[in-house]
Formats: structure tokens, sequence, C-alpha cells
């Protein structure tokens, strides 16, 4: 048997604080995502995340490969906003070589990425009733993000990765039914984001189990960089759809979500909101899609002219930032993705402290971590 | 403020800073070493500037030099500024002085440009490795690193 | 009519005519217990199977339908799947107790079945304090909960058992006041003679508001006792990836599945034979005809139909509500059910002294 390690009994009755592992293999980290916890009983002292679980180098493969090949690693770093990466990478080449893409193809732009948007708010709505223990909200999510899913099937020929966006346009045309489909699923949605509403928002043990939970104070937020819904939340403006359109988000009417009180529940409900908005914005575009060429012609090898670029854009979880370094070749020569999981992952240990692992895991639901797009 | 304004005023505090031309979007200012720290306090902290939000801290590899390159938003007054640092060299000297209690943010960001450019920042709380193991030799994002195994070059 | 008494009493006395009297009684307790094992076993492949398909429905799937018509030997198919798992345990693992922890809670579950009465005349062990000792028996579950967390030498597996230690003793304090509150209606602890107390009116019309109350905390504590959401805090998978069965898998991690069912039957069980008057018909004041219906359903029946209503409503609980924290877990315990759980005692006790239950 192994020797049984002395416990030490504090006078006052203090307990012994321990360490324990959530991760790399564990269901509330939905990935390999590993933490580790320093506990005194079931409270949190302190929040470690080890990373580098899933890292692929995608910085360094980048540096390889022409930009026509970087953009489909992106869908592989947050795959829930697959076409909002790829955007990035195409809005900052474009930007690089001062070409301006025909209306149709910012409009059909935005309107996947919003509808990509709520796919995303979807999987996290349905993963955050489960991370509390609600199990039926994963497929009551799952039934409508199908039908977003199916879309972007008939459309860009794949389900989640979808790299439809090439630089200077789009890879195909729209499918036909596309427009039908996208008013079919907003008319069924609208039925059914109330009931989301009223299986979990209006819980009473799901409003216990987040309200004043993993409170971030805005000037928190601001100093850890955190970005998306769960910065808004604490009534910071960062939506860079507002602040930096791009795109066709200059062309139509929505509110950003903004919410002060910065708990768990009001990361919650911000994001609910947001698919409001989402549903609004393309209710805007879809029936005024611009007749025109779905792509500018581009040379086959893409080299950008020397200098620095930068492209912000909104995804699904935050600021996605493309920093590109480029010395006139095919290839970048430093090429850095700012993901918005990185720097909201970096305020968990701020959040978590003194909260219980219960709550923890209920914290990191709404700050919605993807960890492909942690790790990169 | 506009670059132009935002260009004058930090020419008007420091007098001989070098800006860069690479950006067409940022005004991009590189800062001595020594005085990083002073001149982002100053610009977090000033009325003019207010640049609170460090939203992006990455690392690049020059043949002589590592360079670190800060950007900055005003959340207020929603201008942007690029700061960039250069290390003395890339070996022995390969150090800068940390921002991390400036900005939070880089806490993180610091450790993963020390992980991946072999940067290292004094004054950081928690400088160790943030996606390789602790025992890994070498700094992969730098341009000189090989791995026959696994990184093609073309 | 469907008195089972003459056929068990039949059995017995072939058993003595075939046999001295000692053996007969050994063999028909051999019976009783092959009866249990099998009941056992059936009751665990009909709830599971029916958890998932009440599951499948709350969450707009189909659930298992492939296996067998419907999907009717899914469970049988999952079983033989178990029995064939190779056990995987851990090596630090303290196996005297590792090994010891499913058995307790099954045994502990099987005796609790022991004293429940399906219909009149099918019931092992009818002795006179028949809910005391249902209340006893099944915490003696905790303890294998506790063991199992102990023993597994993993941390997730002590944080759950630690929770579940909690969370049983101090549920088990409501289970037991609003046990006690519908015996002070009955004045009996023997389950037989609650049942027949019920003949005319089940005790949920005849107690008034306070049985509504203790329903209520009953249904509640029965939730927590059997670790089923939003109580499953001892589990919790989205925390503790198992809670404190994490280390166990093949056939003693069923036992621990199956126990939880075997518990969630035994909370129903003894709600309805506490509240909804067991294999009692449903009687209607001056409704003869109506009741004269009623009674040609035969009681084992009626014992089901009830049942069903129980653990469907348990199985509702559990695919509708999000999970409870620790701390928000015991202050509803001890902060709320515990004082309304008094209150309602002595509530009780006025009406029957005030004779308004008759």
């Amino acid at each position: 048997m192994e020797e049984v390690k002395q416990i030490t009994l504090h006078p006052q009755g203090r307990t012994e604080e321990y360490f324990i592992n959530m991760g790399p293999q564990h269901p509330a980290t939905h990935g390999v995502l590993r933490l580790l916890l320093t506990l005194d009983g079931e409270i949190i002292k302190r929040v470690d995340p080890d990373l580098g679980y899933i890292h692929r180098s995608i910085e360094k493969m980048t540096e390889h490969d022409t930009y026509r090949q970087i953009v489909h690693l992106t869908d592989r770093m947050d795959y829930l906003s697959a076409h909002i990466n790829n955007e990035a990478v195409c809005l900052v080449v474009e930007k690089a070589l001062e070409l301006e893409v025909p209306d149709r193809v910012k409009v059909v732009r935005t309107i996947l990425a919003e509808l990509t948007r709520i796919a995303s708010h979807l999987l996290w709505w349905g993963v955050t009733g489960m991370d509390i223990g609600a199990l039926t909200t994963f497929m009551y999510a799952f039934r409508d993000r199908e039908m977003i899913n199916d879309i972007m099937e008939e459309n860009c020929g794949a389900r989640l990765t979808m790299n439809y966006n090439v630089p200077g346009g789009l890879m195909w045309d729209i499918h036909p039914n596309f427009q039908r489909r996208v008013k079919a699923f907003i008319k069924h949605f609208k039925t059914k984001l109330p009931e989301f509403d009223r299986l979990l928002s209006d819980n009473i043990i799901f409003r216990k189990r987040t309200e004043g939970i993993g409170v971030l104070s805005a000037e928190d937020a601001i100093s850890f960089g955190v970005t998306g819904p769960a910065a808004r939340a604490s009534g910071v403006s960062c939506d860079i759809r507002k602040k930096q359109p791009y795109s066709a988000y200059d062309r139509v009417e929505f509110k950003e979500i903004l919410d002060t009180r910065g708990d768990t529940f009001a990361r919650y409900k911000v994001r609910i909101h947001e698919m409001w908005e989402s549903l609004h914005i393309i209710e805007q575009l879809i029936d005024n899609i611009p007749e025109g060429d779905y792509q500018v012609k581009t040379n086959a090898v893409i080299k950008l002219p020397k200098g620095e670029y930068y492209q912000r854009v909104e995804t699904a979880r935050g600021e996605l930032g493309v920093y590109v370094v480029s010395d006139g070749k095919k290839s970048p020569y430093r090429m850095k993705f700012r993901s918005p999981g990185f720097s909201n992952l970096s305020v968990i240990d701020h959040v978590a402290r003194g909260y219980k692992v219960a709550d923890l895991v209920a914290i990191m639901a709404t700050f919605d971590f993807v960890i492909p797009d942690i790790d990169r | 403020m506009t670059n132009e304004e935002l260009k004058a005023l930090i020419q008007d505090w420091v007098p001989d800073l070098e800006f860069t031309e690479d950006s067409k979007e940022f005004v991009t200012v590189v800062v001595p070493r020594g005085s990083l720290r002073d001149f982002l306090r100053k610009l977090k902290t000033d009325e003019r500037t207010r640049l609170d939000y460090l939203f992006c801290l990455t690392g690049v590899d020059y043949p002589d030099y590592l360079e670190v390159v800060y950007h900055l938003e005003s959340t207020t007054l929603h201008h942007r500024l690029v700061v960039k640092a250069r290390t003395q060299d890339r070996a022995d000297h390969a150090v800068l002085d940390t921002v991390s209690d400036l900005y939070r943010t880089a806490e993180f960001h610091e450790r993963e440009v020390y992980d991946l450019l072999g940067v290292r920042f004094t004054g950081h709380p928690d400088l160790r490795r943030l996606f390789l193991t602790d025992d890994w030799v070498g700094h992969p994002l730098r341009k000189d690193y090989t791995d026959e195994a696994n990184i093609i070059n073309r | 009519m469907y008195d089972f008494t003459p056929m068990v009493e039949g059995i017995n006395r072939w058993l003595h005519s075939m046999m001295p009297d000692a053996a007969a009684t050994f063999a028909g307790w051999v019976l009783v217990a092959l009866v249990y094992l099998a009941l056992f076993a059936v009751m665990g492949l009909v709830l599971v199977l029916v958890e998932r398909k009440v599951a499948a429905f709350f969450q707009l799937r189909l659930g298992p339908n492939r296996v067998g018509p419907w999907g009717l030997l899914q469970t049988a198919a999952d079983a033989i799947k178990l029995l064939l798992k190779e056990p995987v345990g851990t090596k630090r693992a303290d196996m005297f107790l590792y090994n010891l922890a499913p058995f307790l809670l099954i045994i502990g579950a099987m005796m609790a079945l022991s004293v429940i009465p399906f219909a009149p005349g099918l019931q092992a062990f009818d002795i006179n304090i028949g809910v005391f000792f249902i209340a006893a028996v099944s915490s003696v579950g905790v303890l294998g909960v506790l063991i199992a967390g102990w023993a597994s030498n993993n941390k997730y597996s002590l944080l759950g058992a630690m929770r579940s230690g909690a969370q049983i003793i101090s549920y088990e304090l409501s289970m037991s006041l609003a046990i006690l509150t519908m015996v002070l209606l009955a004045g009996s602890l023997q389950v037989s003679q609650i049942i027949e107390q019920q003949r005319d009116y089940w005790f949920i019309f005849k107690g008034h508001v306070p049985a509504w109350i203790a329903f209520m905390i009953f249904v509640i504590a029965g939730t927590a006792e059997t670790n089923r959401t939003p109580f499953d805090l001892p589990e919790a998978e989205s925390e503790l990836g198992a809670g404190f069965h994490t280390e166990y898998s093949g056939m003693k991690f069923a036992f621990f599945f199956l126990s939880e069912f075997v518990n969630m039957f035994i909370i129903s069980a003894v709600a309805v034979i506490l509240f909804f008057g067991g294999w009692m018909p449903l009687h209607l004041d001056g409704w003869t005809g109506f009741n004269q219906v009623m009674d040609f359903i035969p009681p084992i029946f009626w014992f089901l139909i009830k049942m069903s209503v129980m653990l469907f409503l348990l199985m509702w609980f559990r695919w509708t509500f999000p999970r409870l924290r620790i701390d928000q877990l015991l202050k509803l315990e001890w902060k709320y059910l515990l004082p309304m759980n008094l209150v309602n005692l002595l509530l009780m006790a006025f009406i029957v002294l005030m004779g308004w239950h008759l």
C-alpha cells in the first residue's frame, strides 16, 4: 500500500487546501482545456489554466502557406464562428490589396455571419443548460441549429467549417433556395426563441445559480481585454460591428446589447438578446441582396504589398483580430490571430475566485470558451 | 482624436520618437526599450489619449531583434495607436519590461510571446510557458526554429 | 376480489406438505428472494427503458428504437454489454471497500423493497413498523455512496460522496417528518394498515391541506434522496465527471445505476402508499356507480398506475430542471423545508385531534 500522507490539522479548524485537475478531459471544459484548481473544500482559491492541448501552431503554419490556404486554417480556430473567422482573413487581404468587393458579397457575408452567430449562440445555450444540469436545453437548441446547418450545407457544401469566403468574394454564388430557407428559419425561430426563456431563463433554480455569480466589473473587463457578449454584459461597449463596421454592418439597423450587472446571468441574457438582434439584421438584408458578381478576380497567388495590416471582426465570442506583417512575398512574414477566447480565458481566475466549483462551471459556460480558439 | 492629432501629440511629448509607415490604418510608434512602461502608462492615464484597452499584444521575429507590438485603443475616445518595442538582440538580451500591471490582459499575452518567441518580460508575475511544456527547447515562432519532423520548409 | 393471499398461502401449504417445516420455511425464503431478484432485474430494465423514452419525449427525440420492436430490448442489450465489460478500476483504491460499496447500496434498496405491498397479499414482509423500516433502510444507501467516494481514491469521487452525505442526511429529516405527518393521520406504522385505512378515501383527500404540503415535501425530499436532478449533485456530471461512481465500470457501475432506479421506485411506492392509498381504488363520495367501476380494476393495476404517474413525475423533474448548488440545497432543506415540515406536523396533529380527517 502507498504510504498515507500525513494530514496537517490546523488548530483553528481550518481545512487544508488541495489541488484538483479540471480537464484536460472534463465535461464542463468543452474540449481539452485543463484548469488547475486550488480548492478549500468546494471554494475556489485559485484557477490556473494550462493551455496547449490542442495547440496546432496555426500562426507558424501561416508563414508557409499562401493567403488562399490560410483562409481554411481559420475554420479550425473557433469552429463555431468558422464563417466569421474566414471573413476576417479575407477582409485583411482585401484591405491590403485595396480591393473593393461587390455589394452582393458584403450582404451575403453579413447574412451568413449572423446565421453563424445564431448557430453558435444556440450551441452555447444548449451546453450552458447542460452545464447547469438541465439536459433538455441541448436538444432544443440543436433542433434549431440543425436548420442553420442545413442552410449552410446547401449553400456552402459544409455544415461546420464552411470555408465559403475567398479573398475577393465568395467561392460560389448563393444557392437558389437560400433566401427562401433563411426566411423560413427566421419565421420558425421567432416562435421558438421565447420558448427558450420559458424553459431556462425564467427557471428559479437557474436564476439562483446565475444571478450575482462571477461578477466582472467594466474596468476589469477592459483591463483583461475581455470582449464580446461577456464584456457587453459588464457594460463595455465593444461591438466591432458598431465601432469599426465591416461588410454590410454599416447599412443595417441593430442595437448593441449592453447590460451593467456583469454577472453570469447578464452574460446569459446578452447572448439571448443578441440572437434577436441577429435575426433583425438578417431580416433587413435577406430581401435586399443586390445583384452582381459574387467575386472579384484576384491572382491565383496573392502577394500582399509590404506593410502591416490589421482587421478586427466580431465573432460570436468577441473580437477576433488578424494582424499580418507582410514582406511582399506569397506568405505572410508573421500572422497573429488575436482570438477572443484567449483574452476571455485570462479573466477566469479573477472572476471565479471565492465561488464554488459548481459556480465555476456556470461561469465558464457563460464565457463560452471554444478551446481550439484559445490554443490556435 | 484623429491619427494626425495623435501623432502630433506624441511628438509633442517625446520629440525624437521613430514613427514607421508600415501600417496605413494606425499611427505606429517605436519606443526605446527603457521608456516603454512609462510611455504606455502615460498613454493610459493621460486625459487626451486614455488608451486603456490593449487589444492585441504580439511579437515578431526580425533578423536582428525581436519586436513586440502593442495595439492600443481608447474605449472612451475611440482612437487607436500601435506601439512597438524592440529587444537589444535575439539571444541573451531579448528582454523587455512587462506591462501586465497596466493591462492585465498582457499577463497571458506576454506568457504567449515568451513561450513562442522567447522574449523575457522583467517584472512579469508568473512568466512560465503557456502552450508548450516547461521543458521544451527553443521558441517555435522564431524564424530559425527547426523541427525536422513537423515543419516542412518550402 | 383479486386478493393474492389465497395464492400465496396455497404455495406455502404446498411447500409445507412437501417437506419438513424448517425446510419449507427456508424454501419459502429462497423463493421470495428469487422473486425479488427477478423483480429487481425486470424493474431495472423496464425503468431504464422508460426513463430513456420519457427523456426522448421531453427532448424531441425518438429514444431507443433499434433493438427489438420499439427499442424494447435496448436495456437488455445494455445489460449484456455491462456484464461483458472488462472491470476497469483504480490500482490505488481501497480494494475491499471499493468492491463493497455497490453491494451496500443495492442491499439497502432491496431491503426497502421487501415491505412494499404491490397488491393485497403480495408483500414479503408486513412488519408493524413498515414505514419506519423503509426510512431506516433506505438511508443505508448513503453509506455505500460515501464508501464508494472514499475508496475510489479520486478527488472528484470524494467531493461527490461528501456532497451526497450532506444531502442525504439533511433530506432524510424532511422525508421522515413528512412520513411522520402521514403516520399521525394513519395511527399506524404498518403498511397494510395504512392502506386499509384508505379504503374510502385516500390520505391526500383525508388529510386536507397538511397532506398536500407533506406530499410536496415528500416528493422534493424523495428526489433528493435518489440523487436525481435537480438534486443530482453527488453525480453532477458537468462538474465532477460522474461524482462518487467516477471510478466504477462494468457491472459495479450498473449496480449504482440500478440502485438509483430502485430507489426511485421505492420513493414512488412510499408516496403511493402514504398519500394515494396504495392499491386501493379511487372512490368519490356519492358516486356509487363510479366507485363500482373503479373497484372492478384489479388492485395490482391500481398500484402500477399510481406508480407510473409518480415515476413520470420524478422523470419530468429530471428532464426539466437545472441543478442546485450545494449551499442552496442545504439552505432549502434547513431554512425552508424543515420549519415548514414542523409546522405542518403540528397542523396535522391538530386536524387529527379535532377528528376532521374522518
